[in-house]
């Protein structure tokens, strides 16, 4: 009985110091390999998800790596990232606009491959894409920001007149010219990049960013009057009215009044 | 008793059945792995797209999709909800390899398999002790890390690091510098731990070894009462454990293979002169007497260093 009790012991001592390392090199492992994971959520601001792609964040727990929108992209725009050479988690599908932008399929054969939703089937109409944000980088170094007539990337964009659009400018160098200025807008920019693509010069002065990147939320603090005329606030505090009339003290506007005493250089 | 072990592992069995049937499992087993791994190679080397995909998901003939279980028992960790085509993926090679053996993936298909293989036979080569040998729950812990690092980070964990996944992956879409996993495995086999990773460490295997725990397919001692106990078996079995219950069963005991370790290669069938093994189902459970007891029960410092 004794030594039953001994042996149960022993065994109940064994399993605890068992099963307490094999927690700690667990623990450890895992430490390790949460960080590796976390890491590989840093994605390379040239990486350019495929169109469909769920936020960065969601994307590694759904992206299997297994390569089908790869294989079913027609123009090999897609890529699978490989390890210490190309920055996006390995394994995961990315592009380089640079290199081979998105040609903008009408039948999006890349998120109909997806087999996991990592590429969302919500995504019927490839101008709906949302892969990145064309953003004219360099206005230092692009022709039509020169003066010039390049208008390479307005000519490419799959989405032309409403993606990029090209607003004329006074050109204050020579005096008497006109700018065109490449004007991305990115509710309608897809992000394929054939912008970027087409860029003649040695490196693209116009490139594809990641929303997360190019775009920022609207202050909602302010109010952009010529969007919403209503006043501002107007239930809590009374604001003095500036507009003209009776009662105010708009000096200048008819139906101001006029004080009786004018301060010396008011009204000029 | 005959001093069996002292002979070379399989020298036997080679002289009784000839080197191609001493070999016959082992051969078969590489053209499987070659066969699976040349299924998808045809598409990226030869344009003929049968297969497209990878190890972890794949699609055959534009019909037949097929998702890594593992894979996706992390991405529901992490907090997605797959699409139909991948689950339904999954359900087929779960029961696929449910009724077949789990781990007869890590056998059969595994392209690391042939990587650890090669670092054992090295190993054996150069005479080299067996070094550290974790506990045989170890690859169950890692198994459990991964999932809980999947649902605290929200992404599919394993797949950071999978050697399976960067050897396939690599030799089918690219490899950059995945090989380093590779070559680790190579390494930690050669030199921390014989049959460290496949044998006690990958959670793939742990995943798989889970999944066909009840698998229909299973090796059966059935012969046992012939064994010569000249050791080889246990000497080229990669989950060695698993052959005592069942060849040193008592009579009355099932002479099968019942651990979900087995990886079915068929390694103990081809090495075994008096032919003790056989593939075999698990109801195969008929009467099998129990080999005769043995006068000296002196270990033989052969069979303890293969044990």
């Amino acid at each position: 009985m004794s030594a039953k009790r001994t042996s149960t012991n022993v065994d109940r001592r064994r399993f605890l110091q068992d099963a307490a390392r094999a927690t700690a090199g667990c623990a450890i492992a895992g430490f390790g390999l949460a960080k590796l994971a976390t890491d590989a959520r840093a994605l390379p601001s040239q990486a350019i998800r495929p169109p469909g792609a769920i936020e960065e964040d969601d994307f590694l727990a759904a992206c299997i790596r297994c390569g089908l929108c790869v294989r079913d992209c027609p123009y090999d725009t897609l890529v699978l990232a490989e390890l210490g050479e190309d920055g996006a988690a390995t394994g995961t599908p990315f592009f380089t606009a640079r290199d081979i932008p998105c040609e903008m399929c009408d039948d999006i054969p890349c998120v109909a491959a997806c087999p996991t939703g990592a590429l969302d089937k919500g995504l019927t109409n490839i101008d709906d894409a949302d892969m990145g944000v064309a953003v004219l980088i360099d206005e230092e170094h692009c022709l039509n920001a020169l003066g010039l007539r390049c208008d390479v990337c307005y000519r490419v964009c799959p989405v032309i007149d409403k993606a990029i659009t090209l607003e004329v400018e006074h050109n204050a160098r020579s005096g008497h010219h006109a700018k065109f200025m490449p004007t991305v807008h990115a509710d309608a920019c897809t992000g394929c990049g054939k912008c970027e693509q087409a860029c003649v010069l040695p490196e693209s002065a116009i490139k594809v960013l990641p929303q997360r990147i190019a775009r920022v939320d609207a202050a909602d603090h302010y109010k952009l009057g010529w969007e919403n005329p209503d006043p501002l606030l107007d239930d809590l505090i009374d604001l003095p009215d500036r507009l003209p009339g009776p009662g105010t003290d708009n000096l200048a506007a008819p139906g101001g009044f006029q004080p009786e005493y004018q301060l010396p250089g008011a009204g000029q | 008793m005959s001093r069996k072990t002292d002979l070379p592992i399989g020298h036997e069995a080679i002289q009784a059945k000839g080197w191609l049937g001493a070999h016959k499992y082992l051969l078969l087993r590489r053209a499987s792995q070659a066969f699976f791994l040349a299924l998808f190679l045809l598409g990226p080397w030869f344009g003929i797209w049968w297969v497209k995909g990878n190890l972890s998901g794949s699609m055959t003939f534009d019909i037949l999709p097929l998702t890594d279980p593992f894979i996706l028992l992390q991405s529901l960790l992490a907090g997605h909800w797959p699409e139909l085509t991948a689950i339904t993926g999954a359900l087929i090679v779960g029961v696929a390899y449910a009724l077949i053996g789990g781990r007869v993936y890590c056998s059969w298909v595994c392209p690391i398999n042939p990587v650890t293989d090669g670092a054992h036979w090295l190993h054996d080569k150069l005479g080299m002790s067996k070094g550290w040998q974790p506990k045989r729950a170890t690859r169950f812990w890692v198994m459990g890390m991964v999932l809980v690092v999947s649902a605290l980070t929200g992404t599919i964990a394993w797949e950071v690091v999978n050697p399976i996944s960067m050897l396939h992956r690599g030799l089918i879409f690219g490899v950059g510098f995945a090989w380093t996993f590779v070559l680790a495995v190579f390494l930690f086999d050669l030199l921390v731990s014989r049959r460290g990773w496949c044998g006690h460490l990958c959670p793939v295997g742990a995943f798989y070894g889970l999944l066909g725990q009840k698998s229909l397919l299973r090796i059966s001692a059935v012969n046992r009462s012939a064994c010569d106990d000249c050791m080889d078996c246990f000497a080229v079995c990669p989950e060695m454990h698993v052959i005592t219950p069942a060849l040193r069963g008592k009579d009355g005991e099932t002479p099968l293979i019942l651990s979900p370790d087995c990886t079915n290669c068929g390694r103990c069938i081809d090495i075994c002169a008096p032919q003790v093994f056989t593939f075999t189902h698990r109801f195969a459970d008929g009467p099998a007497p129990a080999r005769p007891e043995r006068t000296t029960s002196k270990p033989l410092p052969e069979a303890s260093r293969a044990a």
